[in-house]
């Protein structure tokens, strides 16, 4: 193993193709621990905490605070105390004269459309791994990209699949009577569509509650559940959250709105709320989401007890994970699940614990894919 | 989100409204061109090729090639809207304009107020404007506060191809007459544009940059020219924000003033001609309500006061850059201009 290790712009989601390093936490000399803060990283699309990758001694820092380096750019350099400053000087040069040579862009995966019997769905497919594929199901007023840090890490073990329910990002915004079977029906569709027989789902909230009524009604489709705060086991679904999602169209407004979706609002970045407006703004955006609202969210089915029961009956393993800062469904739905469904629980993260807690959520999924 | 030019959102609206919609019909000088000239057909889509594509699909009936008469056929536009139809007229240059000025002032403008009510005329007529062409002084004006200072009539800059096509599709879904102004140096200027229809509201301004210390309101183009110089600003430690109104009638006064009221002082860069134009609408509206929260006098960074030059180094000086609006916000920062406390 080399004694000097490159530290590099980490690529946080399929769409970050640069970042921003906004503030370091460390200064040269210092001795960092492998998951360590070192810096502020800003992209468009978020703004966090890198943390260390290795542990040694950091003896360069290559980049500036208010700079934006792509993916992959040196950002600072690690080694032991015996290495010699021109060892190091001579890593960096050839470490740029490389990485100038690699930076001709690779292809970034895009999603493309398929007429279904359910209508248009958009899908972004990644990976072509054996067995069966990951279906990633969307909430409320979400899309295919709120998977952008879990997806391509996936899909190094699995075929993957992110769609967009109907009402949502590039599919058909004719949702029907808004009703759970729509939602449900449109998964199938787009699964026969596909020619996939049996897939692992992955599903954030209201594609929780699209998953679990997909395995009721095709059992020998769905391989296993994993519910990220689903809806449907509890009660209550935070109001204030969905008719302000609906209603507000101006930016600030809006803004704290989606601050109720994590437990850290600077997650939430303009660029993210200019997106939600945006999507707002499609012909039937709006429409789509009323109908969704008054025939699925606010007019379930099935009460929290019925959904337990179904859990509890699933001849698929069930896994379920909540945020414990969840402003939206309450973390403690997560309480009194039924004994064959596996549950964990996240301190640091709300709603979103796929974007909050990335890593342990793609942990999960790999485990539960790999059986 | 797939990249397109301004040229193509805006003929991707036209596409997308007729297809919705068979009473959109579109008029102007060689909108498809080759009427009359066969083995032609398509051959111009307009002077710079937005409207091209439009008449195969659509046929002669619904894509018009008009006249080089403008107080003709913007006057047939104004009237098939008050009876149904729902035009979208394409007159070529803005500095055309003054010879159909009764049709849109007098006519299209009045036709609600003066019947009462009773009729609605749902028409738009898409112009270009705007300096840094190299074409001179009768083709380079941008005159659309001629157009804001009317009642009954909207008037919609856009300014990148995101802003156009939701801009341009609420306009023609707009039951009055709206002017929707294209720069034509953006024409080939590529932004994120969804393929589904999607609408923008009319007076509902953009915050293109949040920042604490000056507010900077800029129309069309320089919306663009205007982040690039907060953009360098905030290098040196100066935040702005930007303001783009995206109309200027209706005119989001409360977010102007909302701004203003956080950081205290205005920059407006407007690039018509300094008299009576929106800098001046935006400086006095300011001062009017802000007086006492502003901490310096407003800057207004404009064309001036003269012809658009044909020279091209003069032209180059003439358009407002990001250099002197940067020296404008640095104006206001030191204070210069206000009075002593």
């Amino acid at each position: 193993m080399s004694a000097i290790q490159p530290i590099v712009m980490p690529k946080w989601g399929l769409a970050m193709q640069e970042g921003m390093v906004a503030v370091w936490h460390v200064e040269p000399g210092a001795t960092v621990t492998a998951g360590q803060e070192l810096c502020d990283i800003e992209t468009s699309k978020i703004a966090n905490v890198f943390e260390s990758p290795v542990d040694g001694l950091l003896r360069r820092v290559v980049a500036a605070p208010g700079e934006t380096l792509p993916v992959g750019a040196l950002l600072a350099v690690v080694a032991d105390q015996a290495t010699e400053d021109a060892a190091i000087d001579g890593f960096i040069d050839e470490f740029q004269a490389a990485f100038a040579v690699e930076a001709t862009a690779e292809a970034q995966p895009e999603p493309v459309s398929i007429a279904t019997a359910a209508g248009r769905i958009r899908y972004l497919p990644i990976g072509d791994a054996a067995g069966p594929p990951v279906i990633f199901v969307h909430g409320f007023g979400g899309d295919l990209y709120n998977w952008q840090f879990n997806q391509a890490e996936v899909a190094a073990h699995a075929t993957t699949y992110a769609l967009d329910l109907p009402g949502h990002g590039g599919s058909t915004k004719d949702v029907g009577d808004g009703s759970l079977g729509v939602l449900v029906d449109a998964v199938l569709a787009f699964m026969d569509a596909l020619q996939i027989e049996r897939a692992h789902l992955v599903g954030h909230s209201m594609g929780g509650r699209t998953a679990i009524g997909v395995a009721a009604a095709a059992p020998d489709r769905v391989a296993s559940l994993v519910l990220l705060a689903p809806g449907g086991v509890g009660p209550t679904v935070n109001h204030d959250f969905i008719d302000g999602f609906i209603g507000q169209s101006r930016p600030k407004k809006l803004r704290a709105v989606l601050e109720m979706l994590v437990a850290n609002p600077d997650l939430v970045t303009n660029e993210m709320v200019d997106d939600v407006i945006k999507f707002k703004r499609l012909d039937g955006a709006v429409a789509a989401l009323e109908a969704l609202r008054d025939g699925c969210l606010y007019a379930p089915v099935d009460d929290a007890t019925a959904v337990r029961d179904r859990l509890a009956k699933s001849p698929c393993p069930v896994h379920v994970v909540w945020g414990n800062e969840d402003r939206v469904l309450p973390a403690n739905d997560a309480e009194g699940l039924p004994a064959n469904v596996h549950v964990t629980r996240l301190d640091g993260a709300g709603h979103m614990p796929h974007m909050e807690r990335a890593a342990d959520v793609n942990a999960l999924i790999e485990r539960v894919v790999r059986g | 989100m797939p990249m397109k030019s301004y040229r193509q959102a805006i003929n991707e609206a036209l596409r997308q409204e007729m297809e919705r919609d068979q009473r959109v019909i579109l008029m102007g000088e060689d909108v498809a061109g080759g009427m009359g000239a066969p083995g032609e057909d398509d051959a111009w889509g307009g002077p710079l090729g937005v409207t091209k594509g439009l008449m195969p699909t659509f046929g002669r009936d619904r894509v018009l090639d008009t006249p080089i008469s403008e107080s003709a056929f913007i006057g047939a536009a104004a009237g098939a809207a008050a009876t149904g139809l729902r035009p979208v007229a394409e007159l070529m240059f803005v500095d055309f304009m003054g010879v159909c000025f009764d049709q849109i002032f007098n006519q299209a403008a009045k036709f609600r107020y003066m019947f009462g009510g009773k009729a609605v005329t749902p028409l738009v007529i898409r112009t270009m404007y705007g300096a840094g062409f190299r074409a001179a002084s009768q083709h380079s004006q941008c005159l659309y506060p001629l157009f804001t200072h009317v009642p009954g009539l909207k008037v919609a800059l856009p300014s990148n191809a995101y802003e156009a096509k939701g801009l341009l599709i609420q306009a023609i879904r707009d039951d009055d007459p709206v002017v929707f102004f294209e720069h034509k140096a953006m024409y080939d200027d590529e932004a994120e544009v969804p393929d589904e229809p999607y609408t923008i509201p009319f007076g509902e301004a953009n915050v293109t940059r949040e920042g604490d210390d000056v507010t900077i309101v800029a129309f069309g183009r320089m919306v663009n020219v205007a982040n690039d110089a907060a953009d360098s600003l905030a290098r040196s430690g100066i935040s702005c924000t930007v303001v783009d109104p995206r109309t200027t009638s209706p005119l989001d006064r409360d977010t102007i003033l909302e701004t203003v009221e956080e950081t205290g002082r205005l920059v407006v860069v407007d690039e018509a001609h300094p008299r009576c134009n929106l800098a001046t609408d935006v400086t006095a509206m300011v001062t009017e309500n802000l007086f006492s929260v502003l901490k310096a006098a407003p800057k207004q960074v404009t064309a001036p006061h003269s012809p658009v030059p044909f020279a091209a180094e003069l032209e180059d000086l003439y358009i407002p850059s990001a250099a002197k609006i940067e020296a404008a916000v640095h104006e206001v920062m030191s204070g210069s201009g206000a009075r002593a406390a």
